[in-house]
């Protein structure tokens, strides 16, 4: 029986593996198609054009012409003739394929200036819109693959710092008090408002916008935890019924964001900072503060649970709360102070990432809070420095995976991977086997 | 002044509109995970999404009969309950919720992406795949119904499957509850372990109760999508997050409760958001400087207010038993 059971168990995990498998390979395989000269040839409206260099018709050049729903893609025939039949009329976005001109050879307007590839063409009068190319001597400035790696890298570093301040707060958050806090998410967001409201709205400088939002942030944590968690804890009310407490606050929190500041994205100042050049990467004097920033933060919640009598405390109560209270900790203070420490970590990363993605809006920590969680449970659940170290993998792993799939599947990669490693060890990286339950 | 006659009238209309049903049958599927095994399962919204995508795409992109469609839904529903299950049934209950949320993202991600567009239909999302379910119409066309329930022929078919497919899902789950299976599941909700001891398999009761609760949502998602188009934006986490209020509302380890929290919750939000934005427009909250966006917004802060009240003040529901709290510990 054993031996059925477990050969069953594997046998699922490949199916697993399998789908995960299908999965990536389904992100990759997209935009492949066969090309013809033209398609759609019974469409009423036609787009069509040629491309020629120097009066030479040019052939196999694949231009891509979409909108309104529609998409498609054709190469140039012998003459350099391309035609593609749309569903209806309106605007329509071509784009020429550089990567299949011959060497040394862009696209330029009449008179030989480099222009973009891509162009907007409207229909007009007629059921037939002209996009012609011409094309001349040139080189564009392509970006070798191990520049934008390294570039990535920075970005995935940056983003995975800035995650790992709202994981650390998560996860001590989980350890102390074994809530996982949907309304984490909500944290992250009030930073970022706060500091819209403080440098914006109030006109403050934006030096003490920051420290006063990071404050405002530790101060919400202790509202949080004063106002609501422990009244909680001390009726008792489980752990499950406590996270959907959570998820009932982040649903009212966000929506109270959007009730107070609107739907709307806003920038903070300083966010359109002039971008340095480091050889292969570019960065902003932001880029480089905030990520300065988080690793100072980082660093300084790791000298505290080391280092300090306190901190010592608060791993302590995170390892066994009974036991930390039979020594003679606290632990109600451990936990306020896990709140505000939390409150104030996640207020930060709010800030950060307003400059990272750039922007404020009332969702933005909604959009990151499962990368949160699978940062912690990527780390191990608990476990502060696993969550810094899940935070800099998802951050890199997000940015990273972007040179293959498509932007708008970033997240997905992330999520696969989380759900992969549950199945590898579920303790998460840093964790410990006998946590897991 | 504020035509309350109005409100009435279109709260009337959510008592047996098809979104109500949808919500109740994902409600209840969500009962047999949370409140009778004790799974926290925060995906459902990923098993309506692939009803609604599976019967969509089956029917539009490879041109299946209605019911091919409903089977190619509950057959990828199955596939996602074992891919979610294996690796976490094993595991403590709060791993559970955090695959399941991601799971339930990734699919949602996956119907947006543009890459898909051509299957998918990306952010526009899919319509036109009801014509095989209206052929099926036994009504002759014309007006039935009086009152704020007047409808055409279609939609009286629509409430007529969404009603009776609620009504024969909660018989089945009713028998199956108190069936040996549903003592055995319970007893997991208590104390796995125990149940372990009795020498069940609880890794395979677990994933039955998932499988079949999470066809229960597919299902939902397939009548959810017959009055309106299917829209990746509708599958978010939010979704999840009201079928678990309406659950709270009705109580979690009932079979009715279900149902009638989800009548509750649309008459309710129907009445409030509507006496809000009518009370709105009348100036009653300018003291305030409410305005009309704002009022369309505060029906979200309202339930997430709900949820959390309902769960630290009653949560056993309206139905439910006070001595089965339905709360794993």
């Amino acid at each position: 029986m054993e031996v059925t059971g477990l050969s069953d168990k594997r046998w699922l995990r490949v199916l697993v593996a399998l789908f995960a498998t299908l999965l990536i390979a389904l992100t990759f395989s997209g935009g492949l198609s066969a090309s013809a000269d033209s398609i759609n040839e019974d469409s009423e409206w036609q787009i069509k054009g040629n491309v020629k260099n120097d009066g030479v018709p040019l052939d196999g050049v694949l231009i891509t012409v979409s909108g309104n729903g529609f998409s498609g893609e054709v190469a140039t025939d012998a003459e350099g003739k391309w035609a593609v039949g749309v569903p209806e009329g309106g605007k329509y976005t071509v784009t020429l394929d550089e990567s299949t001109l011959p060497e040394g050879v862009i696209v330029t307007d009449k008179e030989g200036n480099v222009i973009e590839p891509t162009r907007d063409v409207e229909f007009g009068a007629t059921k037939t819109a002209l996009s012609n190319y011409f094309l001349g001597v040139g080189v564009r400035e392509v970006t070798s693959f191990t520049d934008q790696l390294v570039q990535r890298l920075f970005t995935g570093l940056s983003f995975g710092l800035l995650l790992a301040l709202a994981s650390v707060g998560l996860s001590l958050i989980f350890g102390t008090t074994g809530l996982n806090n949907f309304a984490h998410a909500e944290m992250v967001t009030f930073g970022a408002l706060a500091t819209l409201t403080l440098a914006v709205d109030m006109a403050w400088p934006l030096w003490a916008a920051l420290i006063g939002a990071v404050i405002l942030s530790g101060v919400f944590g202790f509202a949080l935890d004063a106002g609501l968690w422990k009244p909680l804890r001390k009726k008792g009310v489980g752990l499950i019924p406590m996270m959907i407490v959570s998820i009932g606050l982040s649903l009212a929190l966000r929506y109270l964001y959007q009730y107070l500041y609107g739907g709307s994205t806003r920038q903070l100042p300083g966010a359109d900072g002039a971008e340095l050049k480091f050889g292969a990467i570019s960065l902003s004097p932001v880029d480089i503060l905030s990520m300065a920033i988080s690793i100072v933060a980082v660093l300084g919640v790791g000298f505290f649970l080391t280092r300090t009598r306190l901190g010592k405390a608060t791993r302590a109560v995170s390892d066994n709360v009974s036991l930390a209270a039979a020594s003679g900790i606290d632990v109600d203070r451990v936990i306020r102070i896990v709140w505000v420490i939390g409150g104030a970590l996640a207020g930060l990363s709010g800030i950060l990432f307003a400059f990272y993605r750039p922007g404020v809006s009332w969702d933005m920590g909604f959009g990151i809070l499962l990368l949160i969680f699978a940062a912690v449970t990527l780390g191990g659940l608990g476990t502060a420095f696993g969550a810094v170290v899940g935070s800099i993998i998802v951050g890199l792993f997000i940015e990273i995976s972007t040179l293959w799939i498509p932007s708008d599947m970033k997240y997905v990669g992330a999520l696969v991977i989380l759900i992969l490693v549950l199945l590898v060890r579920p303790q998460g990286i840093l964790g410990r086997k006998e946590r897991i339950g | 002044m504020v035509d309350f006659w109005q409100i009435i009238q279109n709260a009337g209309v959510e008592l047996i509109s098809p979104t109500t049903a949808a919500y109740a049958l994902a409600a209840l599927g969500l009962a047999i995970h949370f409140g009778f095994t004790g799974l926290v399962n925060f995906g459902q919204a990923g098993f309506m999404a692939i009803g609604a995508y599976g019967y969509g795409i089956s029917t539009l992109t490879f041109g299946f009969p209605v019911w091919g469609a409903v089977l190619v839904g509950i057959g990828a529903s199955v596939v996602f309950a074992l891919i979610l299950g294996v690796p976490t049934l094993r595991l403590r209950a709060d791993y559970l919720s955090i695959v399941t949320i991601a799971a339930s993202e990734i699919l949602r991600l996956i119907f947006t992406t543009n890459t898909l567009e051509a299957v998918t239909g990306s952010a526009d999302g899919l319509s036109g795949y009801k014509g095989g379910f209206a052929a099926l119409n036994p009504f002759p066309e014309g007006t039935y119904g009086f009152g704020p329930w007047e409808m055409n022929a279609y939609d009286l078919w629509v409430r007529v499957v969404a009603w009776t497919i609620v009504i024969l899902a909660c018989l089945l789950a009713w028998q199956l509850i108190r069936s040996p299976w549903g003592r055995v599941i319970k007893g997991i909700r208590e104390d796995e372990d125990a149940v372990r001891a009795l020498g069940k398999n609880v890794y395979f009761y677990k994933m039955q109760s998932l499988i079949l609760g999470g066809v229960f949502g597919t299902i939902a998602g397939m009548i959810f999508i017959l009055p309106r188009a299917i829209v990746p934006a509708n599958y978010a986490t939010t979704l999840t997050f009201f079928i678990y209020t309406i659950l709270l509302l009705g109580g979690a380890a009932t079979i009715l409760g279900p149902v009638v929290g989800s009548i509750i919750f649309w008459v309710l939000l129907s009445a409030v958001s509507g006496f809000v934005a009518r009370a709105q427009a009348v100036g009653w909250f300018d003291f305030i400087g409410m305005s009309s966006v704002q009022a369309g917004q505060t029906r979200f802060i309202i339930v997430g207010i709900v949820l959390m009240l309902l769960v630290i003040f009653r949560p056993q529901g309206i139905f439910g038993n006070k001595k089965e709290l339905a709360f794993v510990k």
